[in-house]
Protein backbone atom coordinates (compact mmCIF):
# COMPACT_ATOMS: atom_id res chain seq x y z
CA UNK A 1 0.00 0.00 0.00
CA UNK A 2 2.42 2.62 1.27
CA UNK A 3 4.88 1.67 -2.64
CA UNK A 4 1.36 3.13 -4.29
CA UNK A 5 2.64 6.24 -2.19
CA UNK A 6 5.98 6.50 -2.54
CA UNK A 7 5.59 5.36 -6.28
CA UNK A 8 3.40 8.12 -7.35
CA UNK A 9 5.38 10.28 -5.12
CA UNK A 10 8.54 10.26 -6.97
CA UNK A 11 6.96 9.80 -10.77
CA UNK A 12 5.67 13.08 -9.89
CA UNK A 13 8.09 14.78 -8.06
CA UNK A 14 10.49 13.68 -11.54
CA UNK A 15 7.50 14.89 -13.63
CA UNK A 16 7.60 18.46 -12.01
CA UNK A 17 11.20 18.67 -12.39
CA UNK A 18 11.32 17.71 -16.04
CA UNK A 19 8.77 20.84 -16.46
CA UNK A 20 10.26 22.68 -14.10
CA UNK A 21 9.03 26.36 -16.23
CA UNK A 22 5.40 25.10 -15.41
CA UNK A 23 5.89 23.74 -11.74
CA UNK A 24 7.94 27.09 -11.18
CA UNK A 25 5.12 29.36 -12.27
CA UNK A 26 2.63 29.45 -9.03
CA UNK A 27 6.00 30.74 -7.14
CA UNK A 28 6.71 33.13 -9.80
CA UNK A 29 2.95 34.40 -9.38
CA UNK A 30 3.25 34.68 -5.82
CA UNK A 31 6.30 36.81 -6.13
CA UNK A 32 5.75 38.86 -8.75
CA UNK A 33 2.32 39.77 -7.63
CA UNK A 34 3.37 40.20 -4.08
CA UNK A 35 5.84 42.65 -5.43
CA UNK A 36 3.30 44.90 -7.38
CA UNK A 37 1.31 45.77 -3.54
CA UNK A 38 3.85 47.89 -2.16
CA UNK A 39 3.76 49.62 -5.78
CA UNK A 40 -0.16 49.62 -5.95
CA UNK A 41 -1.05 50.80 -2.65
CA UNK A 42 1.39 52.74 -0.91
CA UNK A 43 5.18 51.70 0.03
CA UNK A 44 5.01 53.27 3.53
CA UNK A 45 6.00 50.62 5.82
CA UNK A 46 3.54 50.98 8.43
CA UNK A 47 0.49 50.62 6.65
CA UNK A 48 1.99 47.89 4.78
CA UNK A 49 2.36 45.85 7.70
CA UNK A 50 -1.24 45.74 8.80
CA UNK A 51 -1.99 44.03 5.38
CA UNK A 52 1.39 42.31 5.06
CA UNK A 53 -0.27 38.94 6.66
CA UNK A 54 -3.50 38.80 4.57
CA UNK A 55 -1.83 40.02 1.27
CA UNK A 56 0.68 36.59 2.14
CA UNK A 57 -1.93 34.62 2.62
CA UNK A 58 -3.88 35.79 -0.27
CA UNK A 59 -1.65 35.17 -3.03
CA UNK A 60 -1.02 31.98 -1.46
CA UNK A 61 -4.36 30.31 -1.90
CA UNK A 62 -4.36 31.92 -5.27
CA UNK A 63 -1.24 30.61 -6.42
CA UNK A 64 -2.18 27.22 -4.97
CA UNK A 65 -5.21 27.09 -6.46
CA UNK A 66 -3.60 28.10 -10.01
CA UNK A 67 -1.44 24.69 -10.36
CA UNK A 68 -4.55 22.93 -8.68
CA UNK A 69 -6.07 22.39 -11.78
CA UNK A 70 -3.27 20.56 -13.27
CA UNK A 71 -3.09 17.77 -10.36
CA UNK A 72 -4.70 15.18 -12.24
CA UNK A 73 -5.13 16.69 -15.97
CA UNK A 74 -2.28 15.14 -17.30
CA UNK A 75 -2.80 11.57 -16.25
CA UNK A 76 -6.23 12.11 -17.23
CA UNK A 77 -5.16 12.85 -21.10
CA UNK A 78 -2.53 10.39 -21.72
CA UNK A 79 -4.37 7.19 -19.86
CA UNK A 80 -2.38 6.95 -16.55
CA UNK A 81 -5.60 7.71 -14.44
CA UNK A 82 -6.93 4.84 -16.00
CA UNK A 83 -4.83 2.48 -15.34
CA UNK A 84 -4.51 3.73 -11.83
CA UNK A 85 -7.96 3.18 -11.42
CA UNK A 86 -7.65 -0.21 -12.26
CA UNK A 87 -4.94 -1.09 -10.36
CA UNK A 88 -5.43 -3.47 -7.28
CA UNK A 89 -4.34 -1.03 -4.99
CA UNK A 90 -6.12 1.54 -2.72
CA UNK A 91 -6.74 4.42 -5.22
CA UNK A 92 -6.32 7.08 -1.56
CA UNK A 93 -2.32 6.24 -1.80
CA UNK A 94 -1.27 7.01 -4.91
CA UNK A 95 -3.90 9.95 -4.62
CA UNK A 96 -1.99 11.13 -1.79
CA UNK A 97 0.95 10.54 -2.79
CA UNK A 98 0.50 13.12 -6.01
CA UNK A 99 -0.82 15.31 -3.45
CA UNK A 100 2.51 15.55 -1.34
CA UNK A 101 4.24 15.90 -4.94
CA UNK A 102 1.96 18.46 -5.91
CA UNK A 103 2.46 20.49 -2.35
CA UNK A 104 6.35 19.96 -2.80
CA UNK A 105 6.35 21.51 -5.29
CA UNK A 106 4.18 24.84 -5.16
CA UNK A 107 3.45 24.95 -0.84
CA UNK A 108 6.60 24.04 0.19
CA UNK A 109 8.42 26.45 -2.13
CA UNK A 110 6.12 28.97 -1.31
CA UNK A 111 6.80 28.47 2.00
CA UNK A 112 10.63 29.34 1.86
CA UNK A 113 10.05 32.37 -0.46
CA UNK A 114 7.44 33.98 1.77
CA UNK A 115 10.54 35.70 4.20
CA UNK A 116 11.44 37.82 1.02
CA UNK A 117 8.10 38.53 0.60
CA UNK A 118 7.69 39.35 4.22
CA UNK A 119 10.95 41.71 3.92
CA UNK A 120 8.82 43.12 0.82
CA UNK A 121 5.85 44.10 2.79
CA UNK A 122 7.26 45.47 5.71
CA UNK A 123 6.50 42.67 8.21
CA UNK A 124 7.26 42.87 11.70
CA UNK A 125 9.52 40.72 12.97
CA UNK A 126 7.10 38.73 15.08
CA UNK A 127 5.06 37.79 11.98
CA UNK A 128 8.15 35.19 9.85
CA UNK A 129 8.37 32.41 12.34
CA UNK A 130 3.82 31.85 12.12
CA UNK A 131 4.02 33.14 8.67
CA UNK A 132 6.11 30.26 7.65
CA UNK A 133 4.94 27.63 10.12
CA UNK A 134 1.24 28.43 9.21
CA UNK A 135 1.93 29.03 5.77
CA UNK A 136 3.47 25.02 5.34
CA UNK A 137 0.98 23.41 7.59
CA UNK A 138 -2.15 25.51 5.77
CA UNK A 139 -0.43 25.24 1.90
CA UNK A 140 -0.96 21.86 2.38
CA UNK A 141 -4.37 21.89 3.86
CA UNK A 142 -5.18 23.77 0.47
CA UNK A 143 -3.71 20.79 -1.71
CA UNK A 144 -5.38 17.92 -0.51
CA UNK A 145 -8.74 19.96 -0.23
CA UNK A 146 -7.60 20.90 -4.06
CA UNK A 147 -7.35 17.61 -4.89
CA UNK A 148 -11.21 16.80 -4.27
CA UNK A 149 -11.89 19.73 -6.43
CA UNK A 150 -9.32 19.00 -9.56
CA UNK A 151 -10.72 15.17 -9.30
CA UNK A 152 -14.19 16.02 -9.79
CA UNK A 153 -13.63 18.25 -12.44
CA UNK A 154 -10.87 16.33 -14.16
CA UNK A 155 -12.88 15.31 -16.91
CA UNK A 156 -14.17 18.64 -17.96
CA UNK A 157 -12.33 20.55 -20.83
CA UNK A 158 -12.50 23.81 -19.10
CA UNK A 159 -12.81 22.65 -15.59
CA UNK A 160 -11.12 25.63 -14.04
CA UNK A 161 -13.74 28.13 -13.17
CA UNK A 162 -15.83 25.31 -11.88
CA UNK A 163 -12.71 23.71 -9.38
CA UNK A 164 -12.26 27.35 -8.63
CA UNK A 165 -15.93 27.27 -7.11
CA UNK A 166 -15.52 24.03 -5.54
CA UNK A 167 -12.86 24.37 -3.59
CA UNK A 168 -12.79 28.12 -2.85
CA UNK A 169 -15.27 27.66 0.24
CA UNK A 170 -13.59 24.89 1.84
CA UNK A 171 -10.39 27.55 1.59
CA UNK A 172 -11.80 30.01 3.36
CA UNK A 173 -11.61 27.99 7.18
CA UNK A 174 -7.69 27.91 5.92
CA UNK A 175 -7.34 31.36 5.25
CA UNK A 176 -9.18 32.63 8.45
CA UNK A 177 -6.96 30.62 10.65
CA UNK A 178 -3.61 31.29 8.43
CA UNK A 179 -3.91 34.50 8.32
CA UNK A 180 -5.30 35.06 12.01
CA UNK A 181 -2.25 32.87 13.09
CA UNK A 182 0.26 35.48 12.11
CA UNK A 183 -1.84 38.61 13.03
CA UNK A 184 -1.94 37.23 16.48
CA UNK A 185 2.16 37.16 16.80
CA UNK A 186 2.26 40.44 15.36
CA UNK A 187 -0.81 41.48 18.04
CA UNK A 188 1.77 40.17 20.52
CA UNK A 189 -0.96 37.04 21.62
CA UNK A 190 -0.22 33.58 21.80
CA UNK A 191 -0.79 32.08 18.18
CA UNK A 192 -0.25 28.66 18.85
CA UNK A 193 -4.11 28.23 19.16
CA UNK A 194 -4.92 29.10 15.87
CA UNK A 195 -1.85 27.14 14.05
CA UNK A 196 -3.33 24.03 16.43
CA UNK A 197 -6.45 24.67 14.59
CA UNK A 198 -5.14 24.59 11.16
CA UNK A 199 -2.81 21.63 12.21
CA UNK A 200 -6.43 19.92 13.00
CA UNK A 201 -7.87 21.15 9.68
CA UNK A 202 -4.62 19.16 8.37
CA UNK A 203 -5.03 15.95 10.21
CA UNK A 204 -8.40 15.77 9.04
CA UNK A 205 -7.78 16.55 5.70
CA UNK A 206 -5.02 13.67 5.38
CA UNK A 207 -7.21 11.44 6.58
CA UNK A 208 -10.50 12.28 4.28
CA UNK A 209 -9.38 14.01 1.29
CA UNK A 210 -7.35 11.68 -0.63
CA UNK A 211 -10.58 9.11 -0.02
CA UNK A 212 -12.85 11.57 -1.28
CA UNK A 213 -10.58 12.32 -4.44
CA UNK A 214 -10.22 8.61 -5.04
CA UNK A 215 -14.27 8.40 -4.55
CA UNK A 216 -14.45 11.57 -6.84
CA UNK A 217 -12.38 9.97 -10.17
CA UNK A 218 -14.11 7.05 -9.87
CA UNK A 219 -17.27 8.70 -10.20
CA UNK A 220 -15.80 11.08 -12.97
CA UNK A 221 -14.49 8.00 -15.32
CA UNK A 222 -17.88 6.94 -15.20
CA UNK A 223 -18.30 8.26 -18.93
CA UNK B 1 -11.09 -26.52 -11.48
CA UNK B 2 -9.81 -26.74 -14.79
CA UNK B 3 -13.34 -26.39 -16.38
CA UNK B 4 -13.98 -23.75 -15.12
CA UNK B 5 -13.69 -21.08 -17.48
CA UNK B 6 -11.57 -18.05 -16.55
CA UNK B 7 -13.55 -15.26 -17.19
CA UNK B 8 -17.52 -15.48 -17.71
CA UNK B 9 -19.79 -12.50 -18.29
CA UNK B 10 -23.33 -13.37 -17.91
CA UNK B 11 -26.51 -11.09 -19.12
CA UNK B 12 -24.54 -7.47 -19.06
CA UNK B 13 -25.88 -4.26 -19.36
CA UNK B 14 -24.63 -0.84 -19.46
CA UNK B 15 -26.97 2.02 -20.22
CA UNK B 16 -25.49 5.62 -20.76
CA UNK B 17 -28.24 8.50 -20.35
CA UNK B 18 -30.97 6.10 -20.07
CA UNK B 19 -30.15 4.03 -22.86
CA UNK B 20 -28.62 0.33 -23.00
CA UNK B 21 -25.38 0.69 -24.99
CA UNK B 22 -25.04 -2.72 -26.36
CA UNK B 23 -27.37 -6.14 -26.82
CA UNK B 24 -26.95 -8.32 -23.83
CA UNK B 25 -23.63 -9.41 -23.19
CA UNK B 26 -23.00 -13.55 -22.65
CA UNK B 27 -19.40 -14.34 -22.83
CA UNK B 28 -17.04 -16.94 -21.61
CA UNK B 29 -13.10 -16.84 -22.44
CA UNK B 30 -11.43 -19.97 -21.12
CA UNK B 31 -7.62 -20.90 -20.25
CA UNK B 32 -5.60 -20.69 -24.02
CA UNK B 33 -8.47 -18.68 -25.62
CA UNK B 34 -8.14 -15.69 -27.79
CA UNK B 35 -11.43 -13.92 -28.43
CA UNK B 36 -11.87 -10.89 -30.65
CA UNK B 37 -14.89 -8.53 -30.14
CA UNK B 38 -16.02 -7.26 -33.49
CA UNK B 39 -18.64 -4.82 -34.07
CA UNK B 40 -18.95 -1.65 -36.22
CA UNK B 41 -17.78 1.49 -35.11
CA UNK B 42 -19.93 2.70 -31.81
CA UNK B 43 -21.32 -0.70 -31.15
CA UNK B 44 -19.38 -0.48 -27.60
CA UNK B 45 -16.33 -2.36 -27.35
CA UNK B 46 -14.36 -0.42 -25.39
CA UNK B 47 -17.13 0.27 -22.79
CA UNK B 48 -17.37 -3.35 -22.71
CA UNK B 49 -13.75 -3.35 -22.19
CA UNK B 50 -13.65 -0.51 -19.57
CA UNK B 51 -16.91 -2.66 -18.38
CA UNK B 52 -14.33 -5.90 -17.79
CA UNK B 53 -11.73 -4.03 -16.23
CA UNK B 54 -13.79 -1.66 -13.76
CA UNK B 55 -13.19 0.58 -15.07
CA UNK B 56 -17.15 0.83 -15.43
CA UNK B 57 -19.74 -0.23 -13.22
CA UNK B 58 -22.27 -2.56 -15.49
CA UNK B 59 -25.89 -1.37 -15.13
CA UNK B 60 -26.77 -5.07 -14.78
CA UNK B 61 -25.16 -8.71 -15.31
CA UNK B 62 -22.47 -10.44 -13.73
CA UNK B 63 -18.63 -10.84 -14.22
CA UNK B 64 -16.89 -14.03 -12.90
CA UNK B 65 -13.17 -14.68 -12.47
CA UNK B 66 -12.30 -18.06 -12.44
CA UNK B 67 -16.34 -18.88 -11.18
CA UNK B 68 -16.08 -16.15 -8.36
CA UNK B 69 -17.92 -13.09 -8.99
CA UNK B 70 -15.42 -10.04 -9.94
CA UNK B 71 -16.55 -8.17 -6.71
CA UNK B 72 -15.85 -10.90 -4.62
CA UNK B 73 -12.02 -11.26 -5.74
CA UNK B 74 -11.23 -7.71 -7.11
CA UNK B 75 -7.90 -7.70 -5.97
CA UNK B 76 -7.11 -11.09 -6.95
CA UNK B 77 -8.66 -9.79 -10.38
CA UNK B 78 -7.28 -6.89 -10.98
CA UNK B 79 -3.71 -8.25 -10.09
CA UNK B 80 -4.39 -11.27 -12.67
CA UNK B 81 -5.42 -8.78 -15.65
CA UNK B 82 -3.48 -6.35 -17.70
CA UNK B 83 -5.48 -3.57 -19.82
CA UNK B 84 -4.38 -1.63 -23.21
CA UNK B 85 -6.47 1.24 -23.86
CA UNK B 86 -6.84 3.36 -26.51
CA UNK B 87 -4.42 6.07 -24.65
CA UNK B 88 -1.21 4.70 -24.09
CA UNK B 89 -0.51 5.68 -20.75
CA UNK B 90 2.80 7.13 -21.74
CA UNK B 91 4.43 10.09 -20.03
CA UNK B 92 5.66 12.38 -22.58
CA UNK B 93 8.38 13.82 -20.43
CA UNK B 94 10.01 10.76 -19.41
CA UNK B 95 12.20 8.84 -20.66
CA UNK B 96 10.86 5.04 -22.37
CA UNK B 97 12.49 3.08 -19.01
CA UNK B 98 11.50 5.30 -16.66
CA UNK B 99 7.86 4.90 -17.86
CA UNK B 100 8.33 1.37 -18.13
CA UNK B 101 9.55 1.02 -14.75
CA UNK B 102 6.35 2.51 -12.52
CA UNK B 103 3.91 1.09 -15.52
CA UNK B 104 5.14 -2.22 -14.47
CA UNK B 105 6.15 -1.77 -11.18
CA UNK B 106 5.41 -5.76 -9.89
CA UNK B 107 6.71 -6.66 -12.74
CA UNK B 108 9.36 -10.18 -14.06
CA UNK B 109 11.93 -9.62 -16.65
CA UNK B 110 14.32 -6.53 -17.48
CA UNK B 111 13.55 -3.33 -19.18
CA UNK B 112 16.30 -3.22 -21.23
CA UNK B 113 15.09 -7.20 -22.92
CA UNK B 114 11.78 -5.65 -22.93
CA UNK B 115 12.17 -2.55 -24.74
CA UNK B 116 15.11 -4.22 -27.24
CA UNK B 117 12.28 -6.89 -27.97
CA UNK B 118 9.89 -3.79 -28.85
CA UNK B 119 12.03 -2.78 -31.50
CA UNK B 120 13.26 0.17 -28.85
CA UNK B 121 16.89 -0.81 -27.73
CA UNK B 122 18.87 2.13 -27.30
CA UNK B 123 15.67 4.39 -27.38
CA UNK B 124 15.40 3.93 -23.08
CA UNK B 125 17.26 6.93 -22.25
CA UNK B 126 15.27 9.66 -24.82
CA UNK B 127 12.07 11.47 -23.61
CA UNK B 128 9.08 10.03 -25.00
CA UNK B 129 8.21 13.46 -26.98
CA UNK B 130 10.99 12.53 -28.97
CA UNK B 131 9.32 9.51 -30.01
CA UNK B 132 6.52 8.84 -32.80
CA UNK B 133 2.78 7.80 -31.98
CA UNK B 134 4.21 4.06 -33.17
CA UNK B 135 6.80 3.65 -30.80
CA UNK B 136 4.37 4.92 -27.61
CA UNK B 137 2.61 2.37 -28.79
CA UNK B 138 5.46 0.07 -28.76
CA UNK B 139 6.38 1.34 -25.19
CA UNK B 140 2.95 0.41 -24.09
CA UNK B 141 3.30 -3.10 -25.76
CA UNK B 142 6.88 -3.55 -23.79
CA UNK B 143 4.64 -4.20 -20.57
CA UNK B 144 3.16 -7.38 -22.06
CA UNK B 145 6.54 -8.86 -21.99
CA UNK B 146 6.98 -7.73 -18.35
CA UNK B 147 3.61 -9.02 -16.83
CA UNK B 148 2.43 -12.18 -15.09
CA UNK B 149 -0.82 -11.27 -15.59
CA UNK B 150 -3.05 -14.02 -17.01
CA UNK B 151 -5.88 -12.58 -18.57
CA UNK B 152 -4.93 -9.48 -20.97
CA UNK B 153 -7.45 -7.19 -22.52
CA UNK B 154 -6.32 -5.27 -25.56
CA UNK B 155 -8.49 -2.41 -27.07
CA UNK B 156 -7.25 -1.92 -30.92
CA UNK B 157 -3.57 -2.59 -30.24
CA UNK B 158 -2.92 -2.24 -33.59
CA UNK B 159 -2.86 1.14 -34.11
CA UNK B 160 -0.60 2.71 -35.10
CA UNK B 161 2.30 0.15 -35.26
CA UNK B 162 3.83 -0.90 -38.58
CA UNK B 163 4.01 -4.63 -40.23
CA UNK B 164 7.30 -6.04 -37.66
CA UNK B 165 5.31 -4.65 -34.72
CA UNK B 166 1.94 -6.77 -35.87
CA UNK B 167 3.55 -9.73 -35.91
CA UNK B 168 5.99 -9.28 -32.89
CA UNK B 169 2.51 -8.69 -30.94
CA UNK B 170 0.58 -11.66 -32.85
CA UNK B 171 3.76 -13.88 -31.72
CA UNK B 172 3.78 -12.11 -28.15
CA UNK B 173 -0.13 -13.48 -28.22
CA UNK B 174 0.13 -16.90 -28.91
CA UNK B 175 2.76 -17.29 -26.58
CA UNK B 176 0.93 -16.02 -23.84
CA UNK B 177 -2.09 -18.39 -24.86
CA UNK B 178 0.20 -21.32 -25.10
CA UNK B 179 1.10 -20.50 -21.75
CA UNK B 180 -2.01 -21.02 -20.53
CA UNK B 181 -3.26 -17.42 -20.30
CA UNK B 182 -6.26 -15.80 -22.17
CA UNK B 183 -6.63 -12.60 -24.96
CA UNK B 184 -9.65 -10.55 -25.38
CA UNK B 185 -8.89 -8.08 -28.15
CA UNK B 186 -11.07 -5.63 -30.22
CA UNK B 187 -9.59 -4.92 -33.95
CA UNK B 188 -10.64 -4.81 -36.91
CA UNK B 189 -7.96 -6.60 -38.60
CA UNK B 190 -8.12 -9.90 -39.17
CA UNK B 191 -5.25 -11.90 -37.05
CA UNK B 192 -2.57 -14.45 -38.24
CA UNK B 193 -2.99 -16.67 -35.54
CA UNK B 194 -4.92 -19.63 -35.68
CA UNK B 195 -8.17 -20.45 -33.15
CA UNK B 196 -9.03 -16.81 -32.65
CA UNK B 197 -12.78 -17.02 -31.34
CA UNK B 198 -14.74 -14.27 -33.12
CA UNK B 199 -17.87 -12.48 -30.91
CA UNK B 200 -19.49 -10.26 -32.31
CA UNK B 201 -21.44 -7.40 -30.31
CA UNK B 202 -23.83 -4.93 -31.93
CA UNK B 203 -25.21 -1.52 -30.75
CA UNK B 204 -28.26 -1.83 -28.80
CA UNK B 205 -31.96 -0.79 -30.15
CA UNK B 206 -32.05 1.92 -28.44
CA UNK B 207 -28.63 3.39 -30.01
CA UNK B 208 -29.83 2.61 -33.24
CA UNK B 209 -33.81 4.04 -33.26
CA UNK B 210 -32.60 7.39 -33.42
Amino acid sequence: MASGFSAYLRRDLLLAYRRRGEAASPLIFFVMVSTLIPLGITPESARLAEIAPGIIWVMALLATLLSTDSLFASDYQDGSLEQLLISPQLLAMPVLGKVTAHWMVTGLPLTLASPLLGLMLALPAAGYVPMMASLAIGTACLSLVGSVGAALTVSLRKGGLLLSLLVMPLYMPVIIFGSATVQSAIDGFAWSGPLAILGAMLAAAIALCPLAAAGALRLTSIN
Amino acid sequence: MPNTPLLSVERLQFERDDCNVFEQIDLTVGRGEIVQIEGPNGAGKTTLMRLLTTALQPTSGNISYAGQSIDLCRYEYLSDILYLGHQPGVKMTLTAEENLRWMAADSIGSIQDALAAVGLAGYGDVPCYNLSAGQHRRVALARLLMTDARLWYLDEPFTAIDKQGVSFLENCMSDHVKAGGAILLSTHQDLAIDGVRKYGISPHADQRGQ
